[in-house]
């Protein structure tokens, strides 16, 4: 599994907000996205599900999974794709879940709209509530009866049972307590180790991309302005935005 | 020593079966000072501000201000101390009126505590608007016509407008993008040494208490787990739950060589707390004793209190051997 970014560009009217000349996402790579708000790392997220155009965001260039071409695709044929090859996760969980029914009815719902029956299902449901290291009674709650942190990790679970091959996830820790944001990124690390699954992670954090990724691209107003192995870039920055992105971390025994 | 400039003892807020904050004593001095309150959700230190400015009821102990008690404050007294102590919260747009320009949002609150003569008040609004780094013509502008960042300097500016001598900062940057926070905690420690500030800070993040506070209190379920110097508490944890918090955070230097201590399960409902020490379920030190016994906060070395009946070993680093990763640790 690969998925290529090449001269993509998202655009709302004559505005362009995302001009990406060339990202890639290998097999079981986590590559971080990182920057602030309005830098685009969002509607590139969109774009690559093919949703910027819910938003009313034209996209040009292409996006290639595994060599097909996504930008083209009939919206049927993007409905296979989506939620089922590619899933995603977002800052609110909470999003994700109707608060007028179970999380095992919206679970379940989801794994029989990509084809499986009704017993294959909730047996689905089950084991991948317990590779998130959850119990699967927790499908009879309410997305209200669970905590942030527990309803992140059934919508990583879902993203499992469909046997998702990338997960986008953007922003999925920001709003967890670091306690919870420490389980959620051990547990993103070792699905990767266990199922090869590859992980674009969208973040503002640069110590959060430090801990999890492989690579990191950074962007600002719709470019890239700096990617490559995370270690390299975090430690030797070379564009003055990164740098300054750096500097911005509040770092535990600065003052004196 | 004077006394402080604000004394919590013993305190209590309860909400009806959750005892959400149970028996906090605080002292803040004079500023300039910084008091950091740490903890995750549910631990009580948004709560603990808040009765502090009596935005909720306390139902115990005592919260003395300027020598005197801040529960049985009334009138004019009750008014003068709603100027002297001031909040920010974590959303300015809890504080900002949509309807309303920012100069008049300003004044308002000059003119309810006439600060300033009422000629003055355009003028003084400006003033303020400049301190926080904001450009004066701001004034005119509707709260939608900022930005997030910009919002948030106009809350402090409001909360500063009344010359308060304690401020209570909730999460100040937590909605906001890192060079916003990086911006936003320059402007604070400007502001606390021009201005003499006290203040408690609520923050989820160590990075934010080790630049702009003294003292750190970190919470644990409605009860201060430990409290002390902030350098001497990073630095030297006394409680295995300091320990495991600041093994959580995640830094950009630390990454790749980092270990951590994993805590078993969720925290425990407030509504229905375990006996003994409240951590225990989840402490990879409980013993028998911390089953039935609840550790009482003491010093455990001068000016660093500790609620853990373990907290010499853990102050020795015998006790806790951080867990390393990846994988379990060496047998």
């Amino acid at each position: 599994m690969n998925l290529v970014l090449s001269e993509l560009s998202v655009s709302f009217g004559s505005r362009r907000v995302v001009a990406i000349d060339s990202l890639v996402l290998g097999h079981g790579e986590i590559l971080g996205l990182a920057g602030e708000s309005g830098s685009g790392k969002s509607m590139t997220t969109l774009a690559v599900l093919g949703l910027a155009a819910t938003v009313g965001a034209t996209v040009g260039g292409s996006i290639k999974l595994d060599g097909q071409e996504l930008t083209t695709l009939s919206a049927p044929e993007l409905r296979a794709i989506r939620g089922r090859r590619i899933a995603a996760i977002f800052q609110s969980p909470a999003t994700a879940f109707s608060p007028v029914y179970k999380v095992g009815t919206v679970f379940t719902r989801a794994l029989r709209l990509h084809g499986a029956d009704k017993p294959e299902a909730s047996d689905l449901a089950a084991s991948a509530m317990r590779q998130v290291l959850l119990p699967p009674d927790l499908l009879r709650r309410y997305p209200s009866q669970l905590s942030g942190g527990q309803l992140q990790r059934v919508a990583i679970a879902l993203a499992l049972a469909l046997r998702a091959e990338i997960l986008l996830a953007d922003e999925p820790t920001s709003a967890l307590d670091v306690t919870v944001q420490a389980e959620v990124l051990d547990l993103l690390r070792s699905l990767r180790e266990s199922t090869g699954l590859s992980i674009l992670f969208i973040s503002h954090d640069l110590a959060v991309i430090a801990e999890l990724c492989d690579r990191v691209a950074v962007m600002r107003n719709g470019l890239i302005v700096e990617q490559g192995p995370a270690g390299q870039v975090l430690s030797a920055p070379s564009d003055p935005y990164t740098i300054e992105l750096l500097e911005s971390v509040p770092k535990i025994g600065s003052s004196s | 020593m004077n006394a402080p400039l604000l004394r919590v003892t013993d305190l209590k807020v309860r909400f009806g079966p959750v005892l959400a904050v149970n028996g906090v004593s605080l002292d803040v001095p004079a500023g300039p000072f910084g008091l950091g309150l740490v903890g995750e959700s549910g631990s009580g230190k948004s709560t603990i501000g808040r009765a502090i400015l009596r935005l909720v009821p306390s139902s115990g102990g005592s919260i003395v201000f300027g020598g005197a008690s801040v529960g049985s404050l009334r009138g004019a007294a009750l008014k003068a101390y709603r100027r002297d102590a001031q909040i920010v919260f974590q959303d300015p747009d809890n504080t900002l009126d949509p309807r309303m320009r920012i100069g008049a949002t300003l004044s308002e609150a000059l003119r309810t505590h006439g600060v300033v003569p009422h000629r003055d008040l355009q003028a003084r609004a400006g003033e303020l608007l400049a301190e926080a780094g904001l450009d004066p013509a701001f004034a005119e502008r509707y709260p939608h016509q900022l930005s997030g960042g910009q919002r948030q300097r106009v809350a402090i500016a409001r909360a500063l407008s009344v010359q308060p001598r304690l401020l209570v900062l909730d999460e100040p940057t937590s909605a906001l993008d890192v060079r916003t926070q990086a911006h936003i905690l320059k402007l604070i420690s400007r502001l606390r040494d021009e201005r003499k500030l006290a203040y408690l800070l609520i923050t989820h993040n160590f990075g934010v208490v080790s630049e702009l506070c003294e003292q750190t209190a970190v919470l644990y379920l409605g009860k201060i787990a430990e409290l002390g110097p902030t350098d001497v508490l990073l630095r030297a944890p006394a409680h295995p739950y300091t320990v495991a918090l600041r093994s959580a955070v995640p830094e950009v230097d630390a990454a790749g060589r980092r270990s951590r201590i994993v805590l078993a399960g969720d925290p425990p409902q407030a509504a229905s707390p375990p006996p003994g020490c409240v951590f225990h379920p989840r402490c990879p030190l409980a013993i028998d004793r911390c089953r039935a016994e609840v550790p009482a906060l003491r010093e455990v070395a001068p000016g660093h209190h500790a609620a853990c009946h373990r907290a010499e070993e853990v102050l020795a680093g015998t006790a806790l051997a951080p867990r390393s990763e990846p994988g379990p640790a060496s047998p």
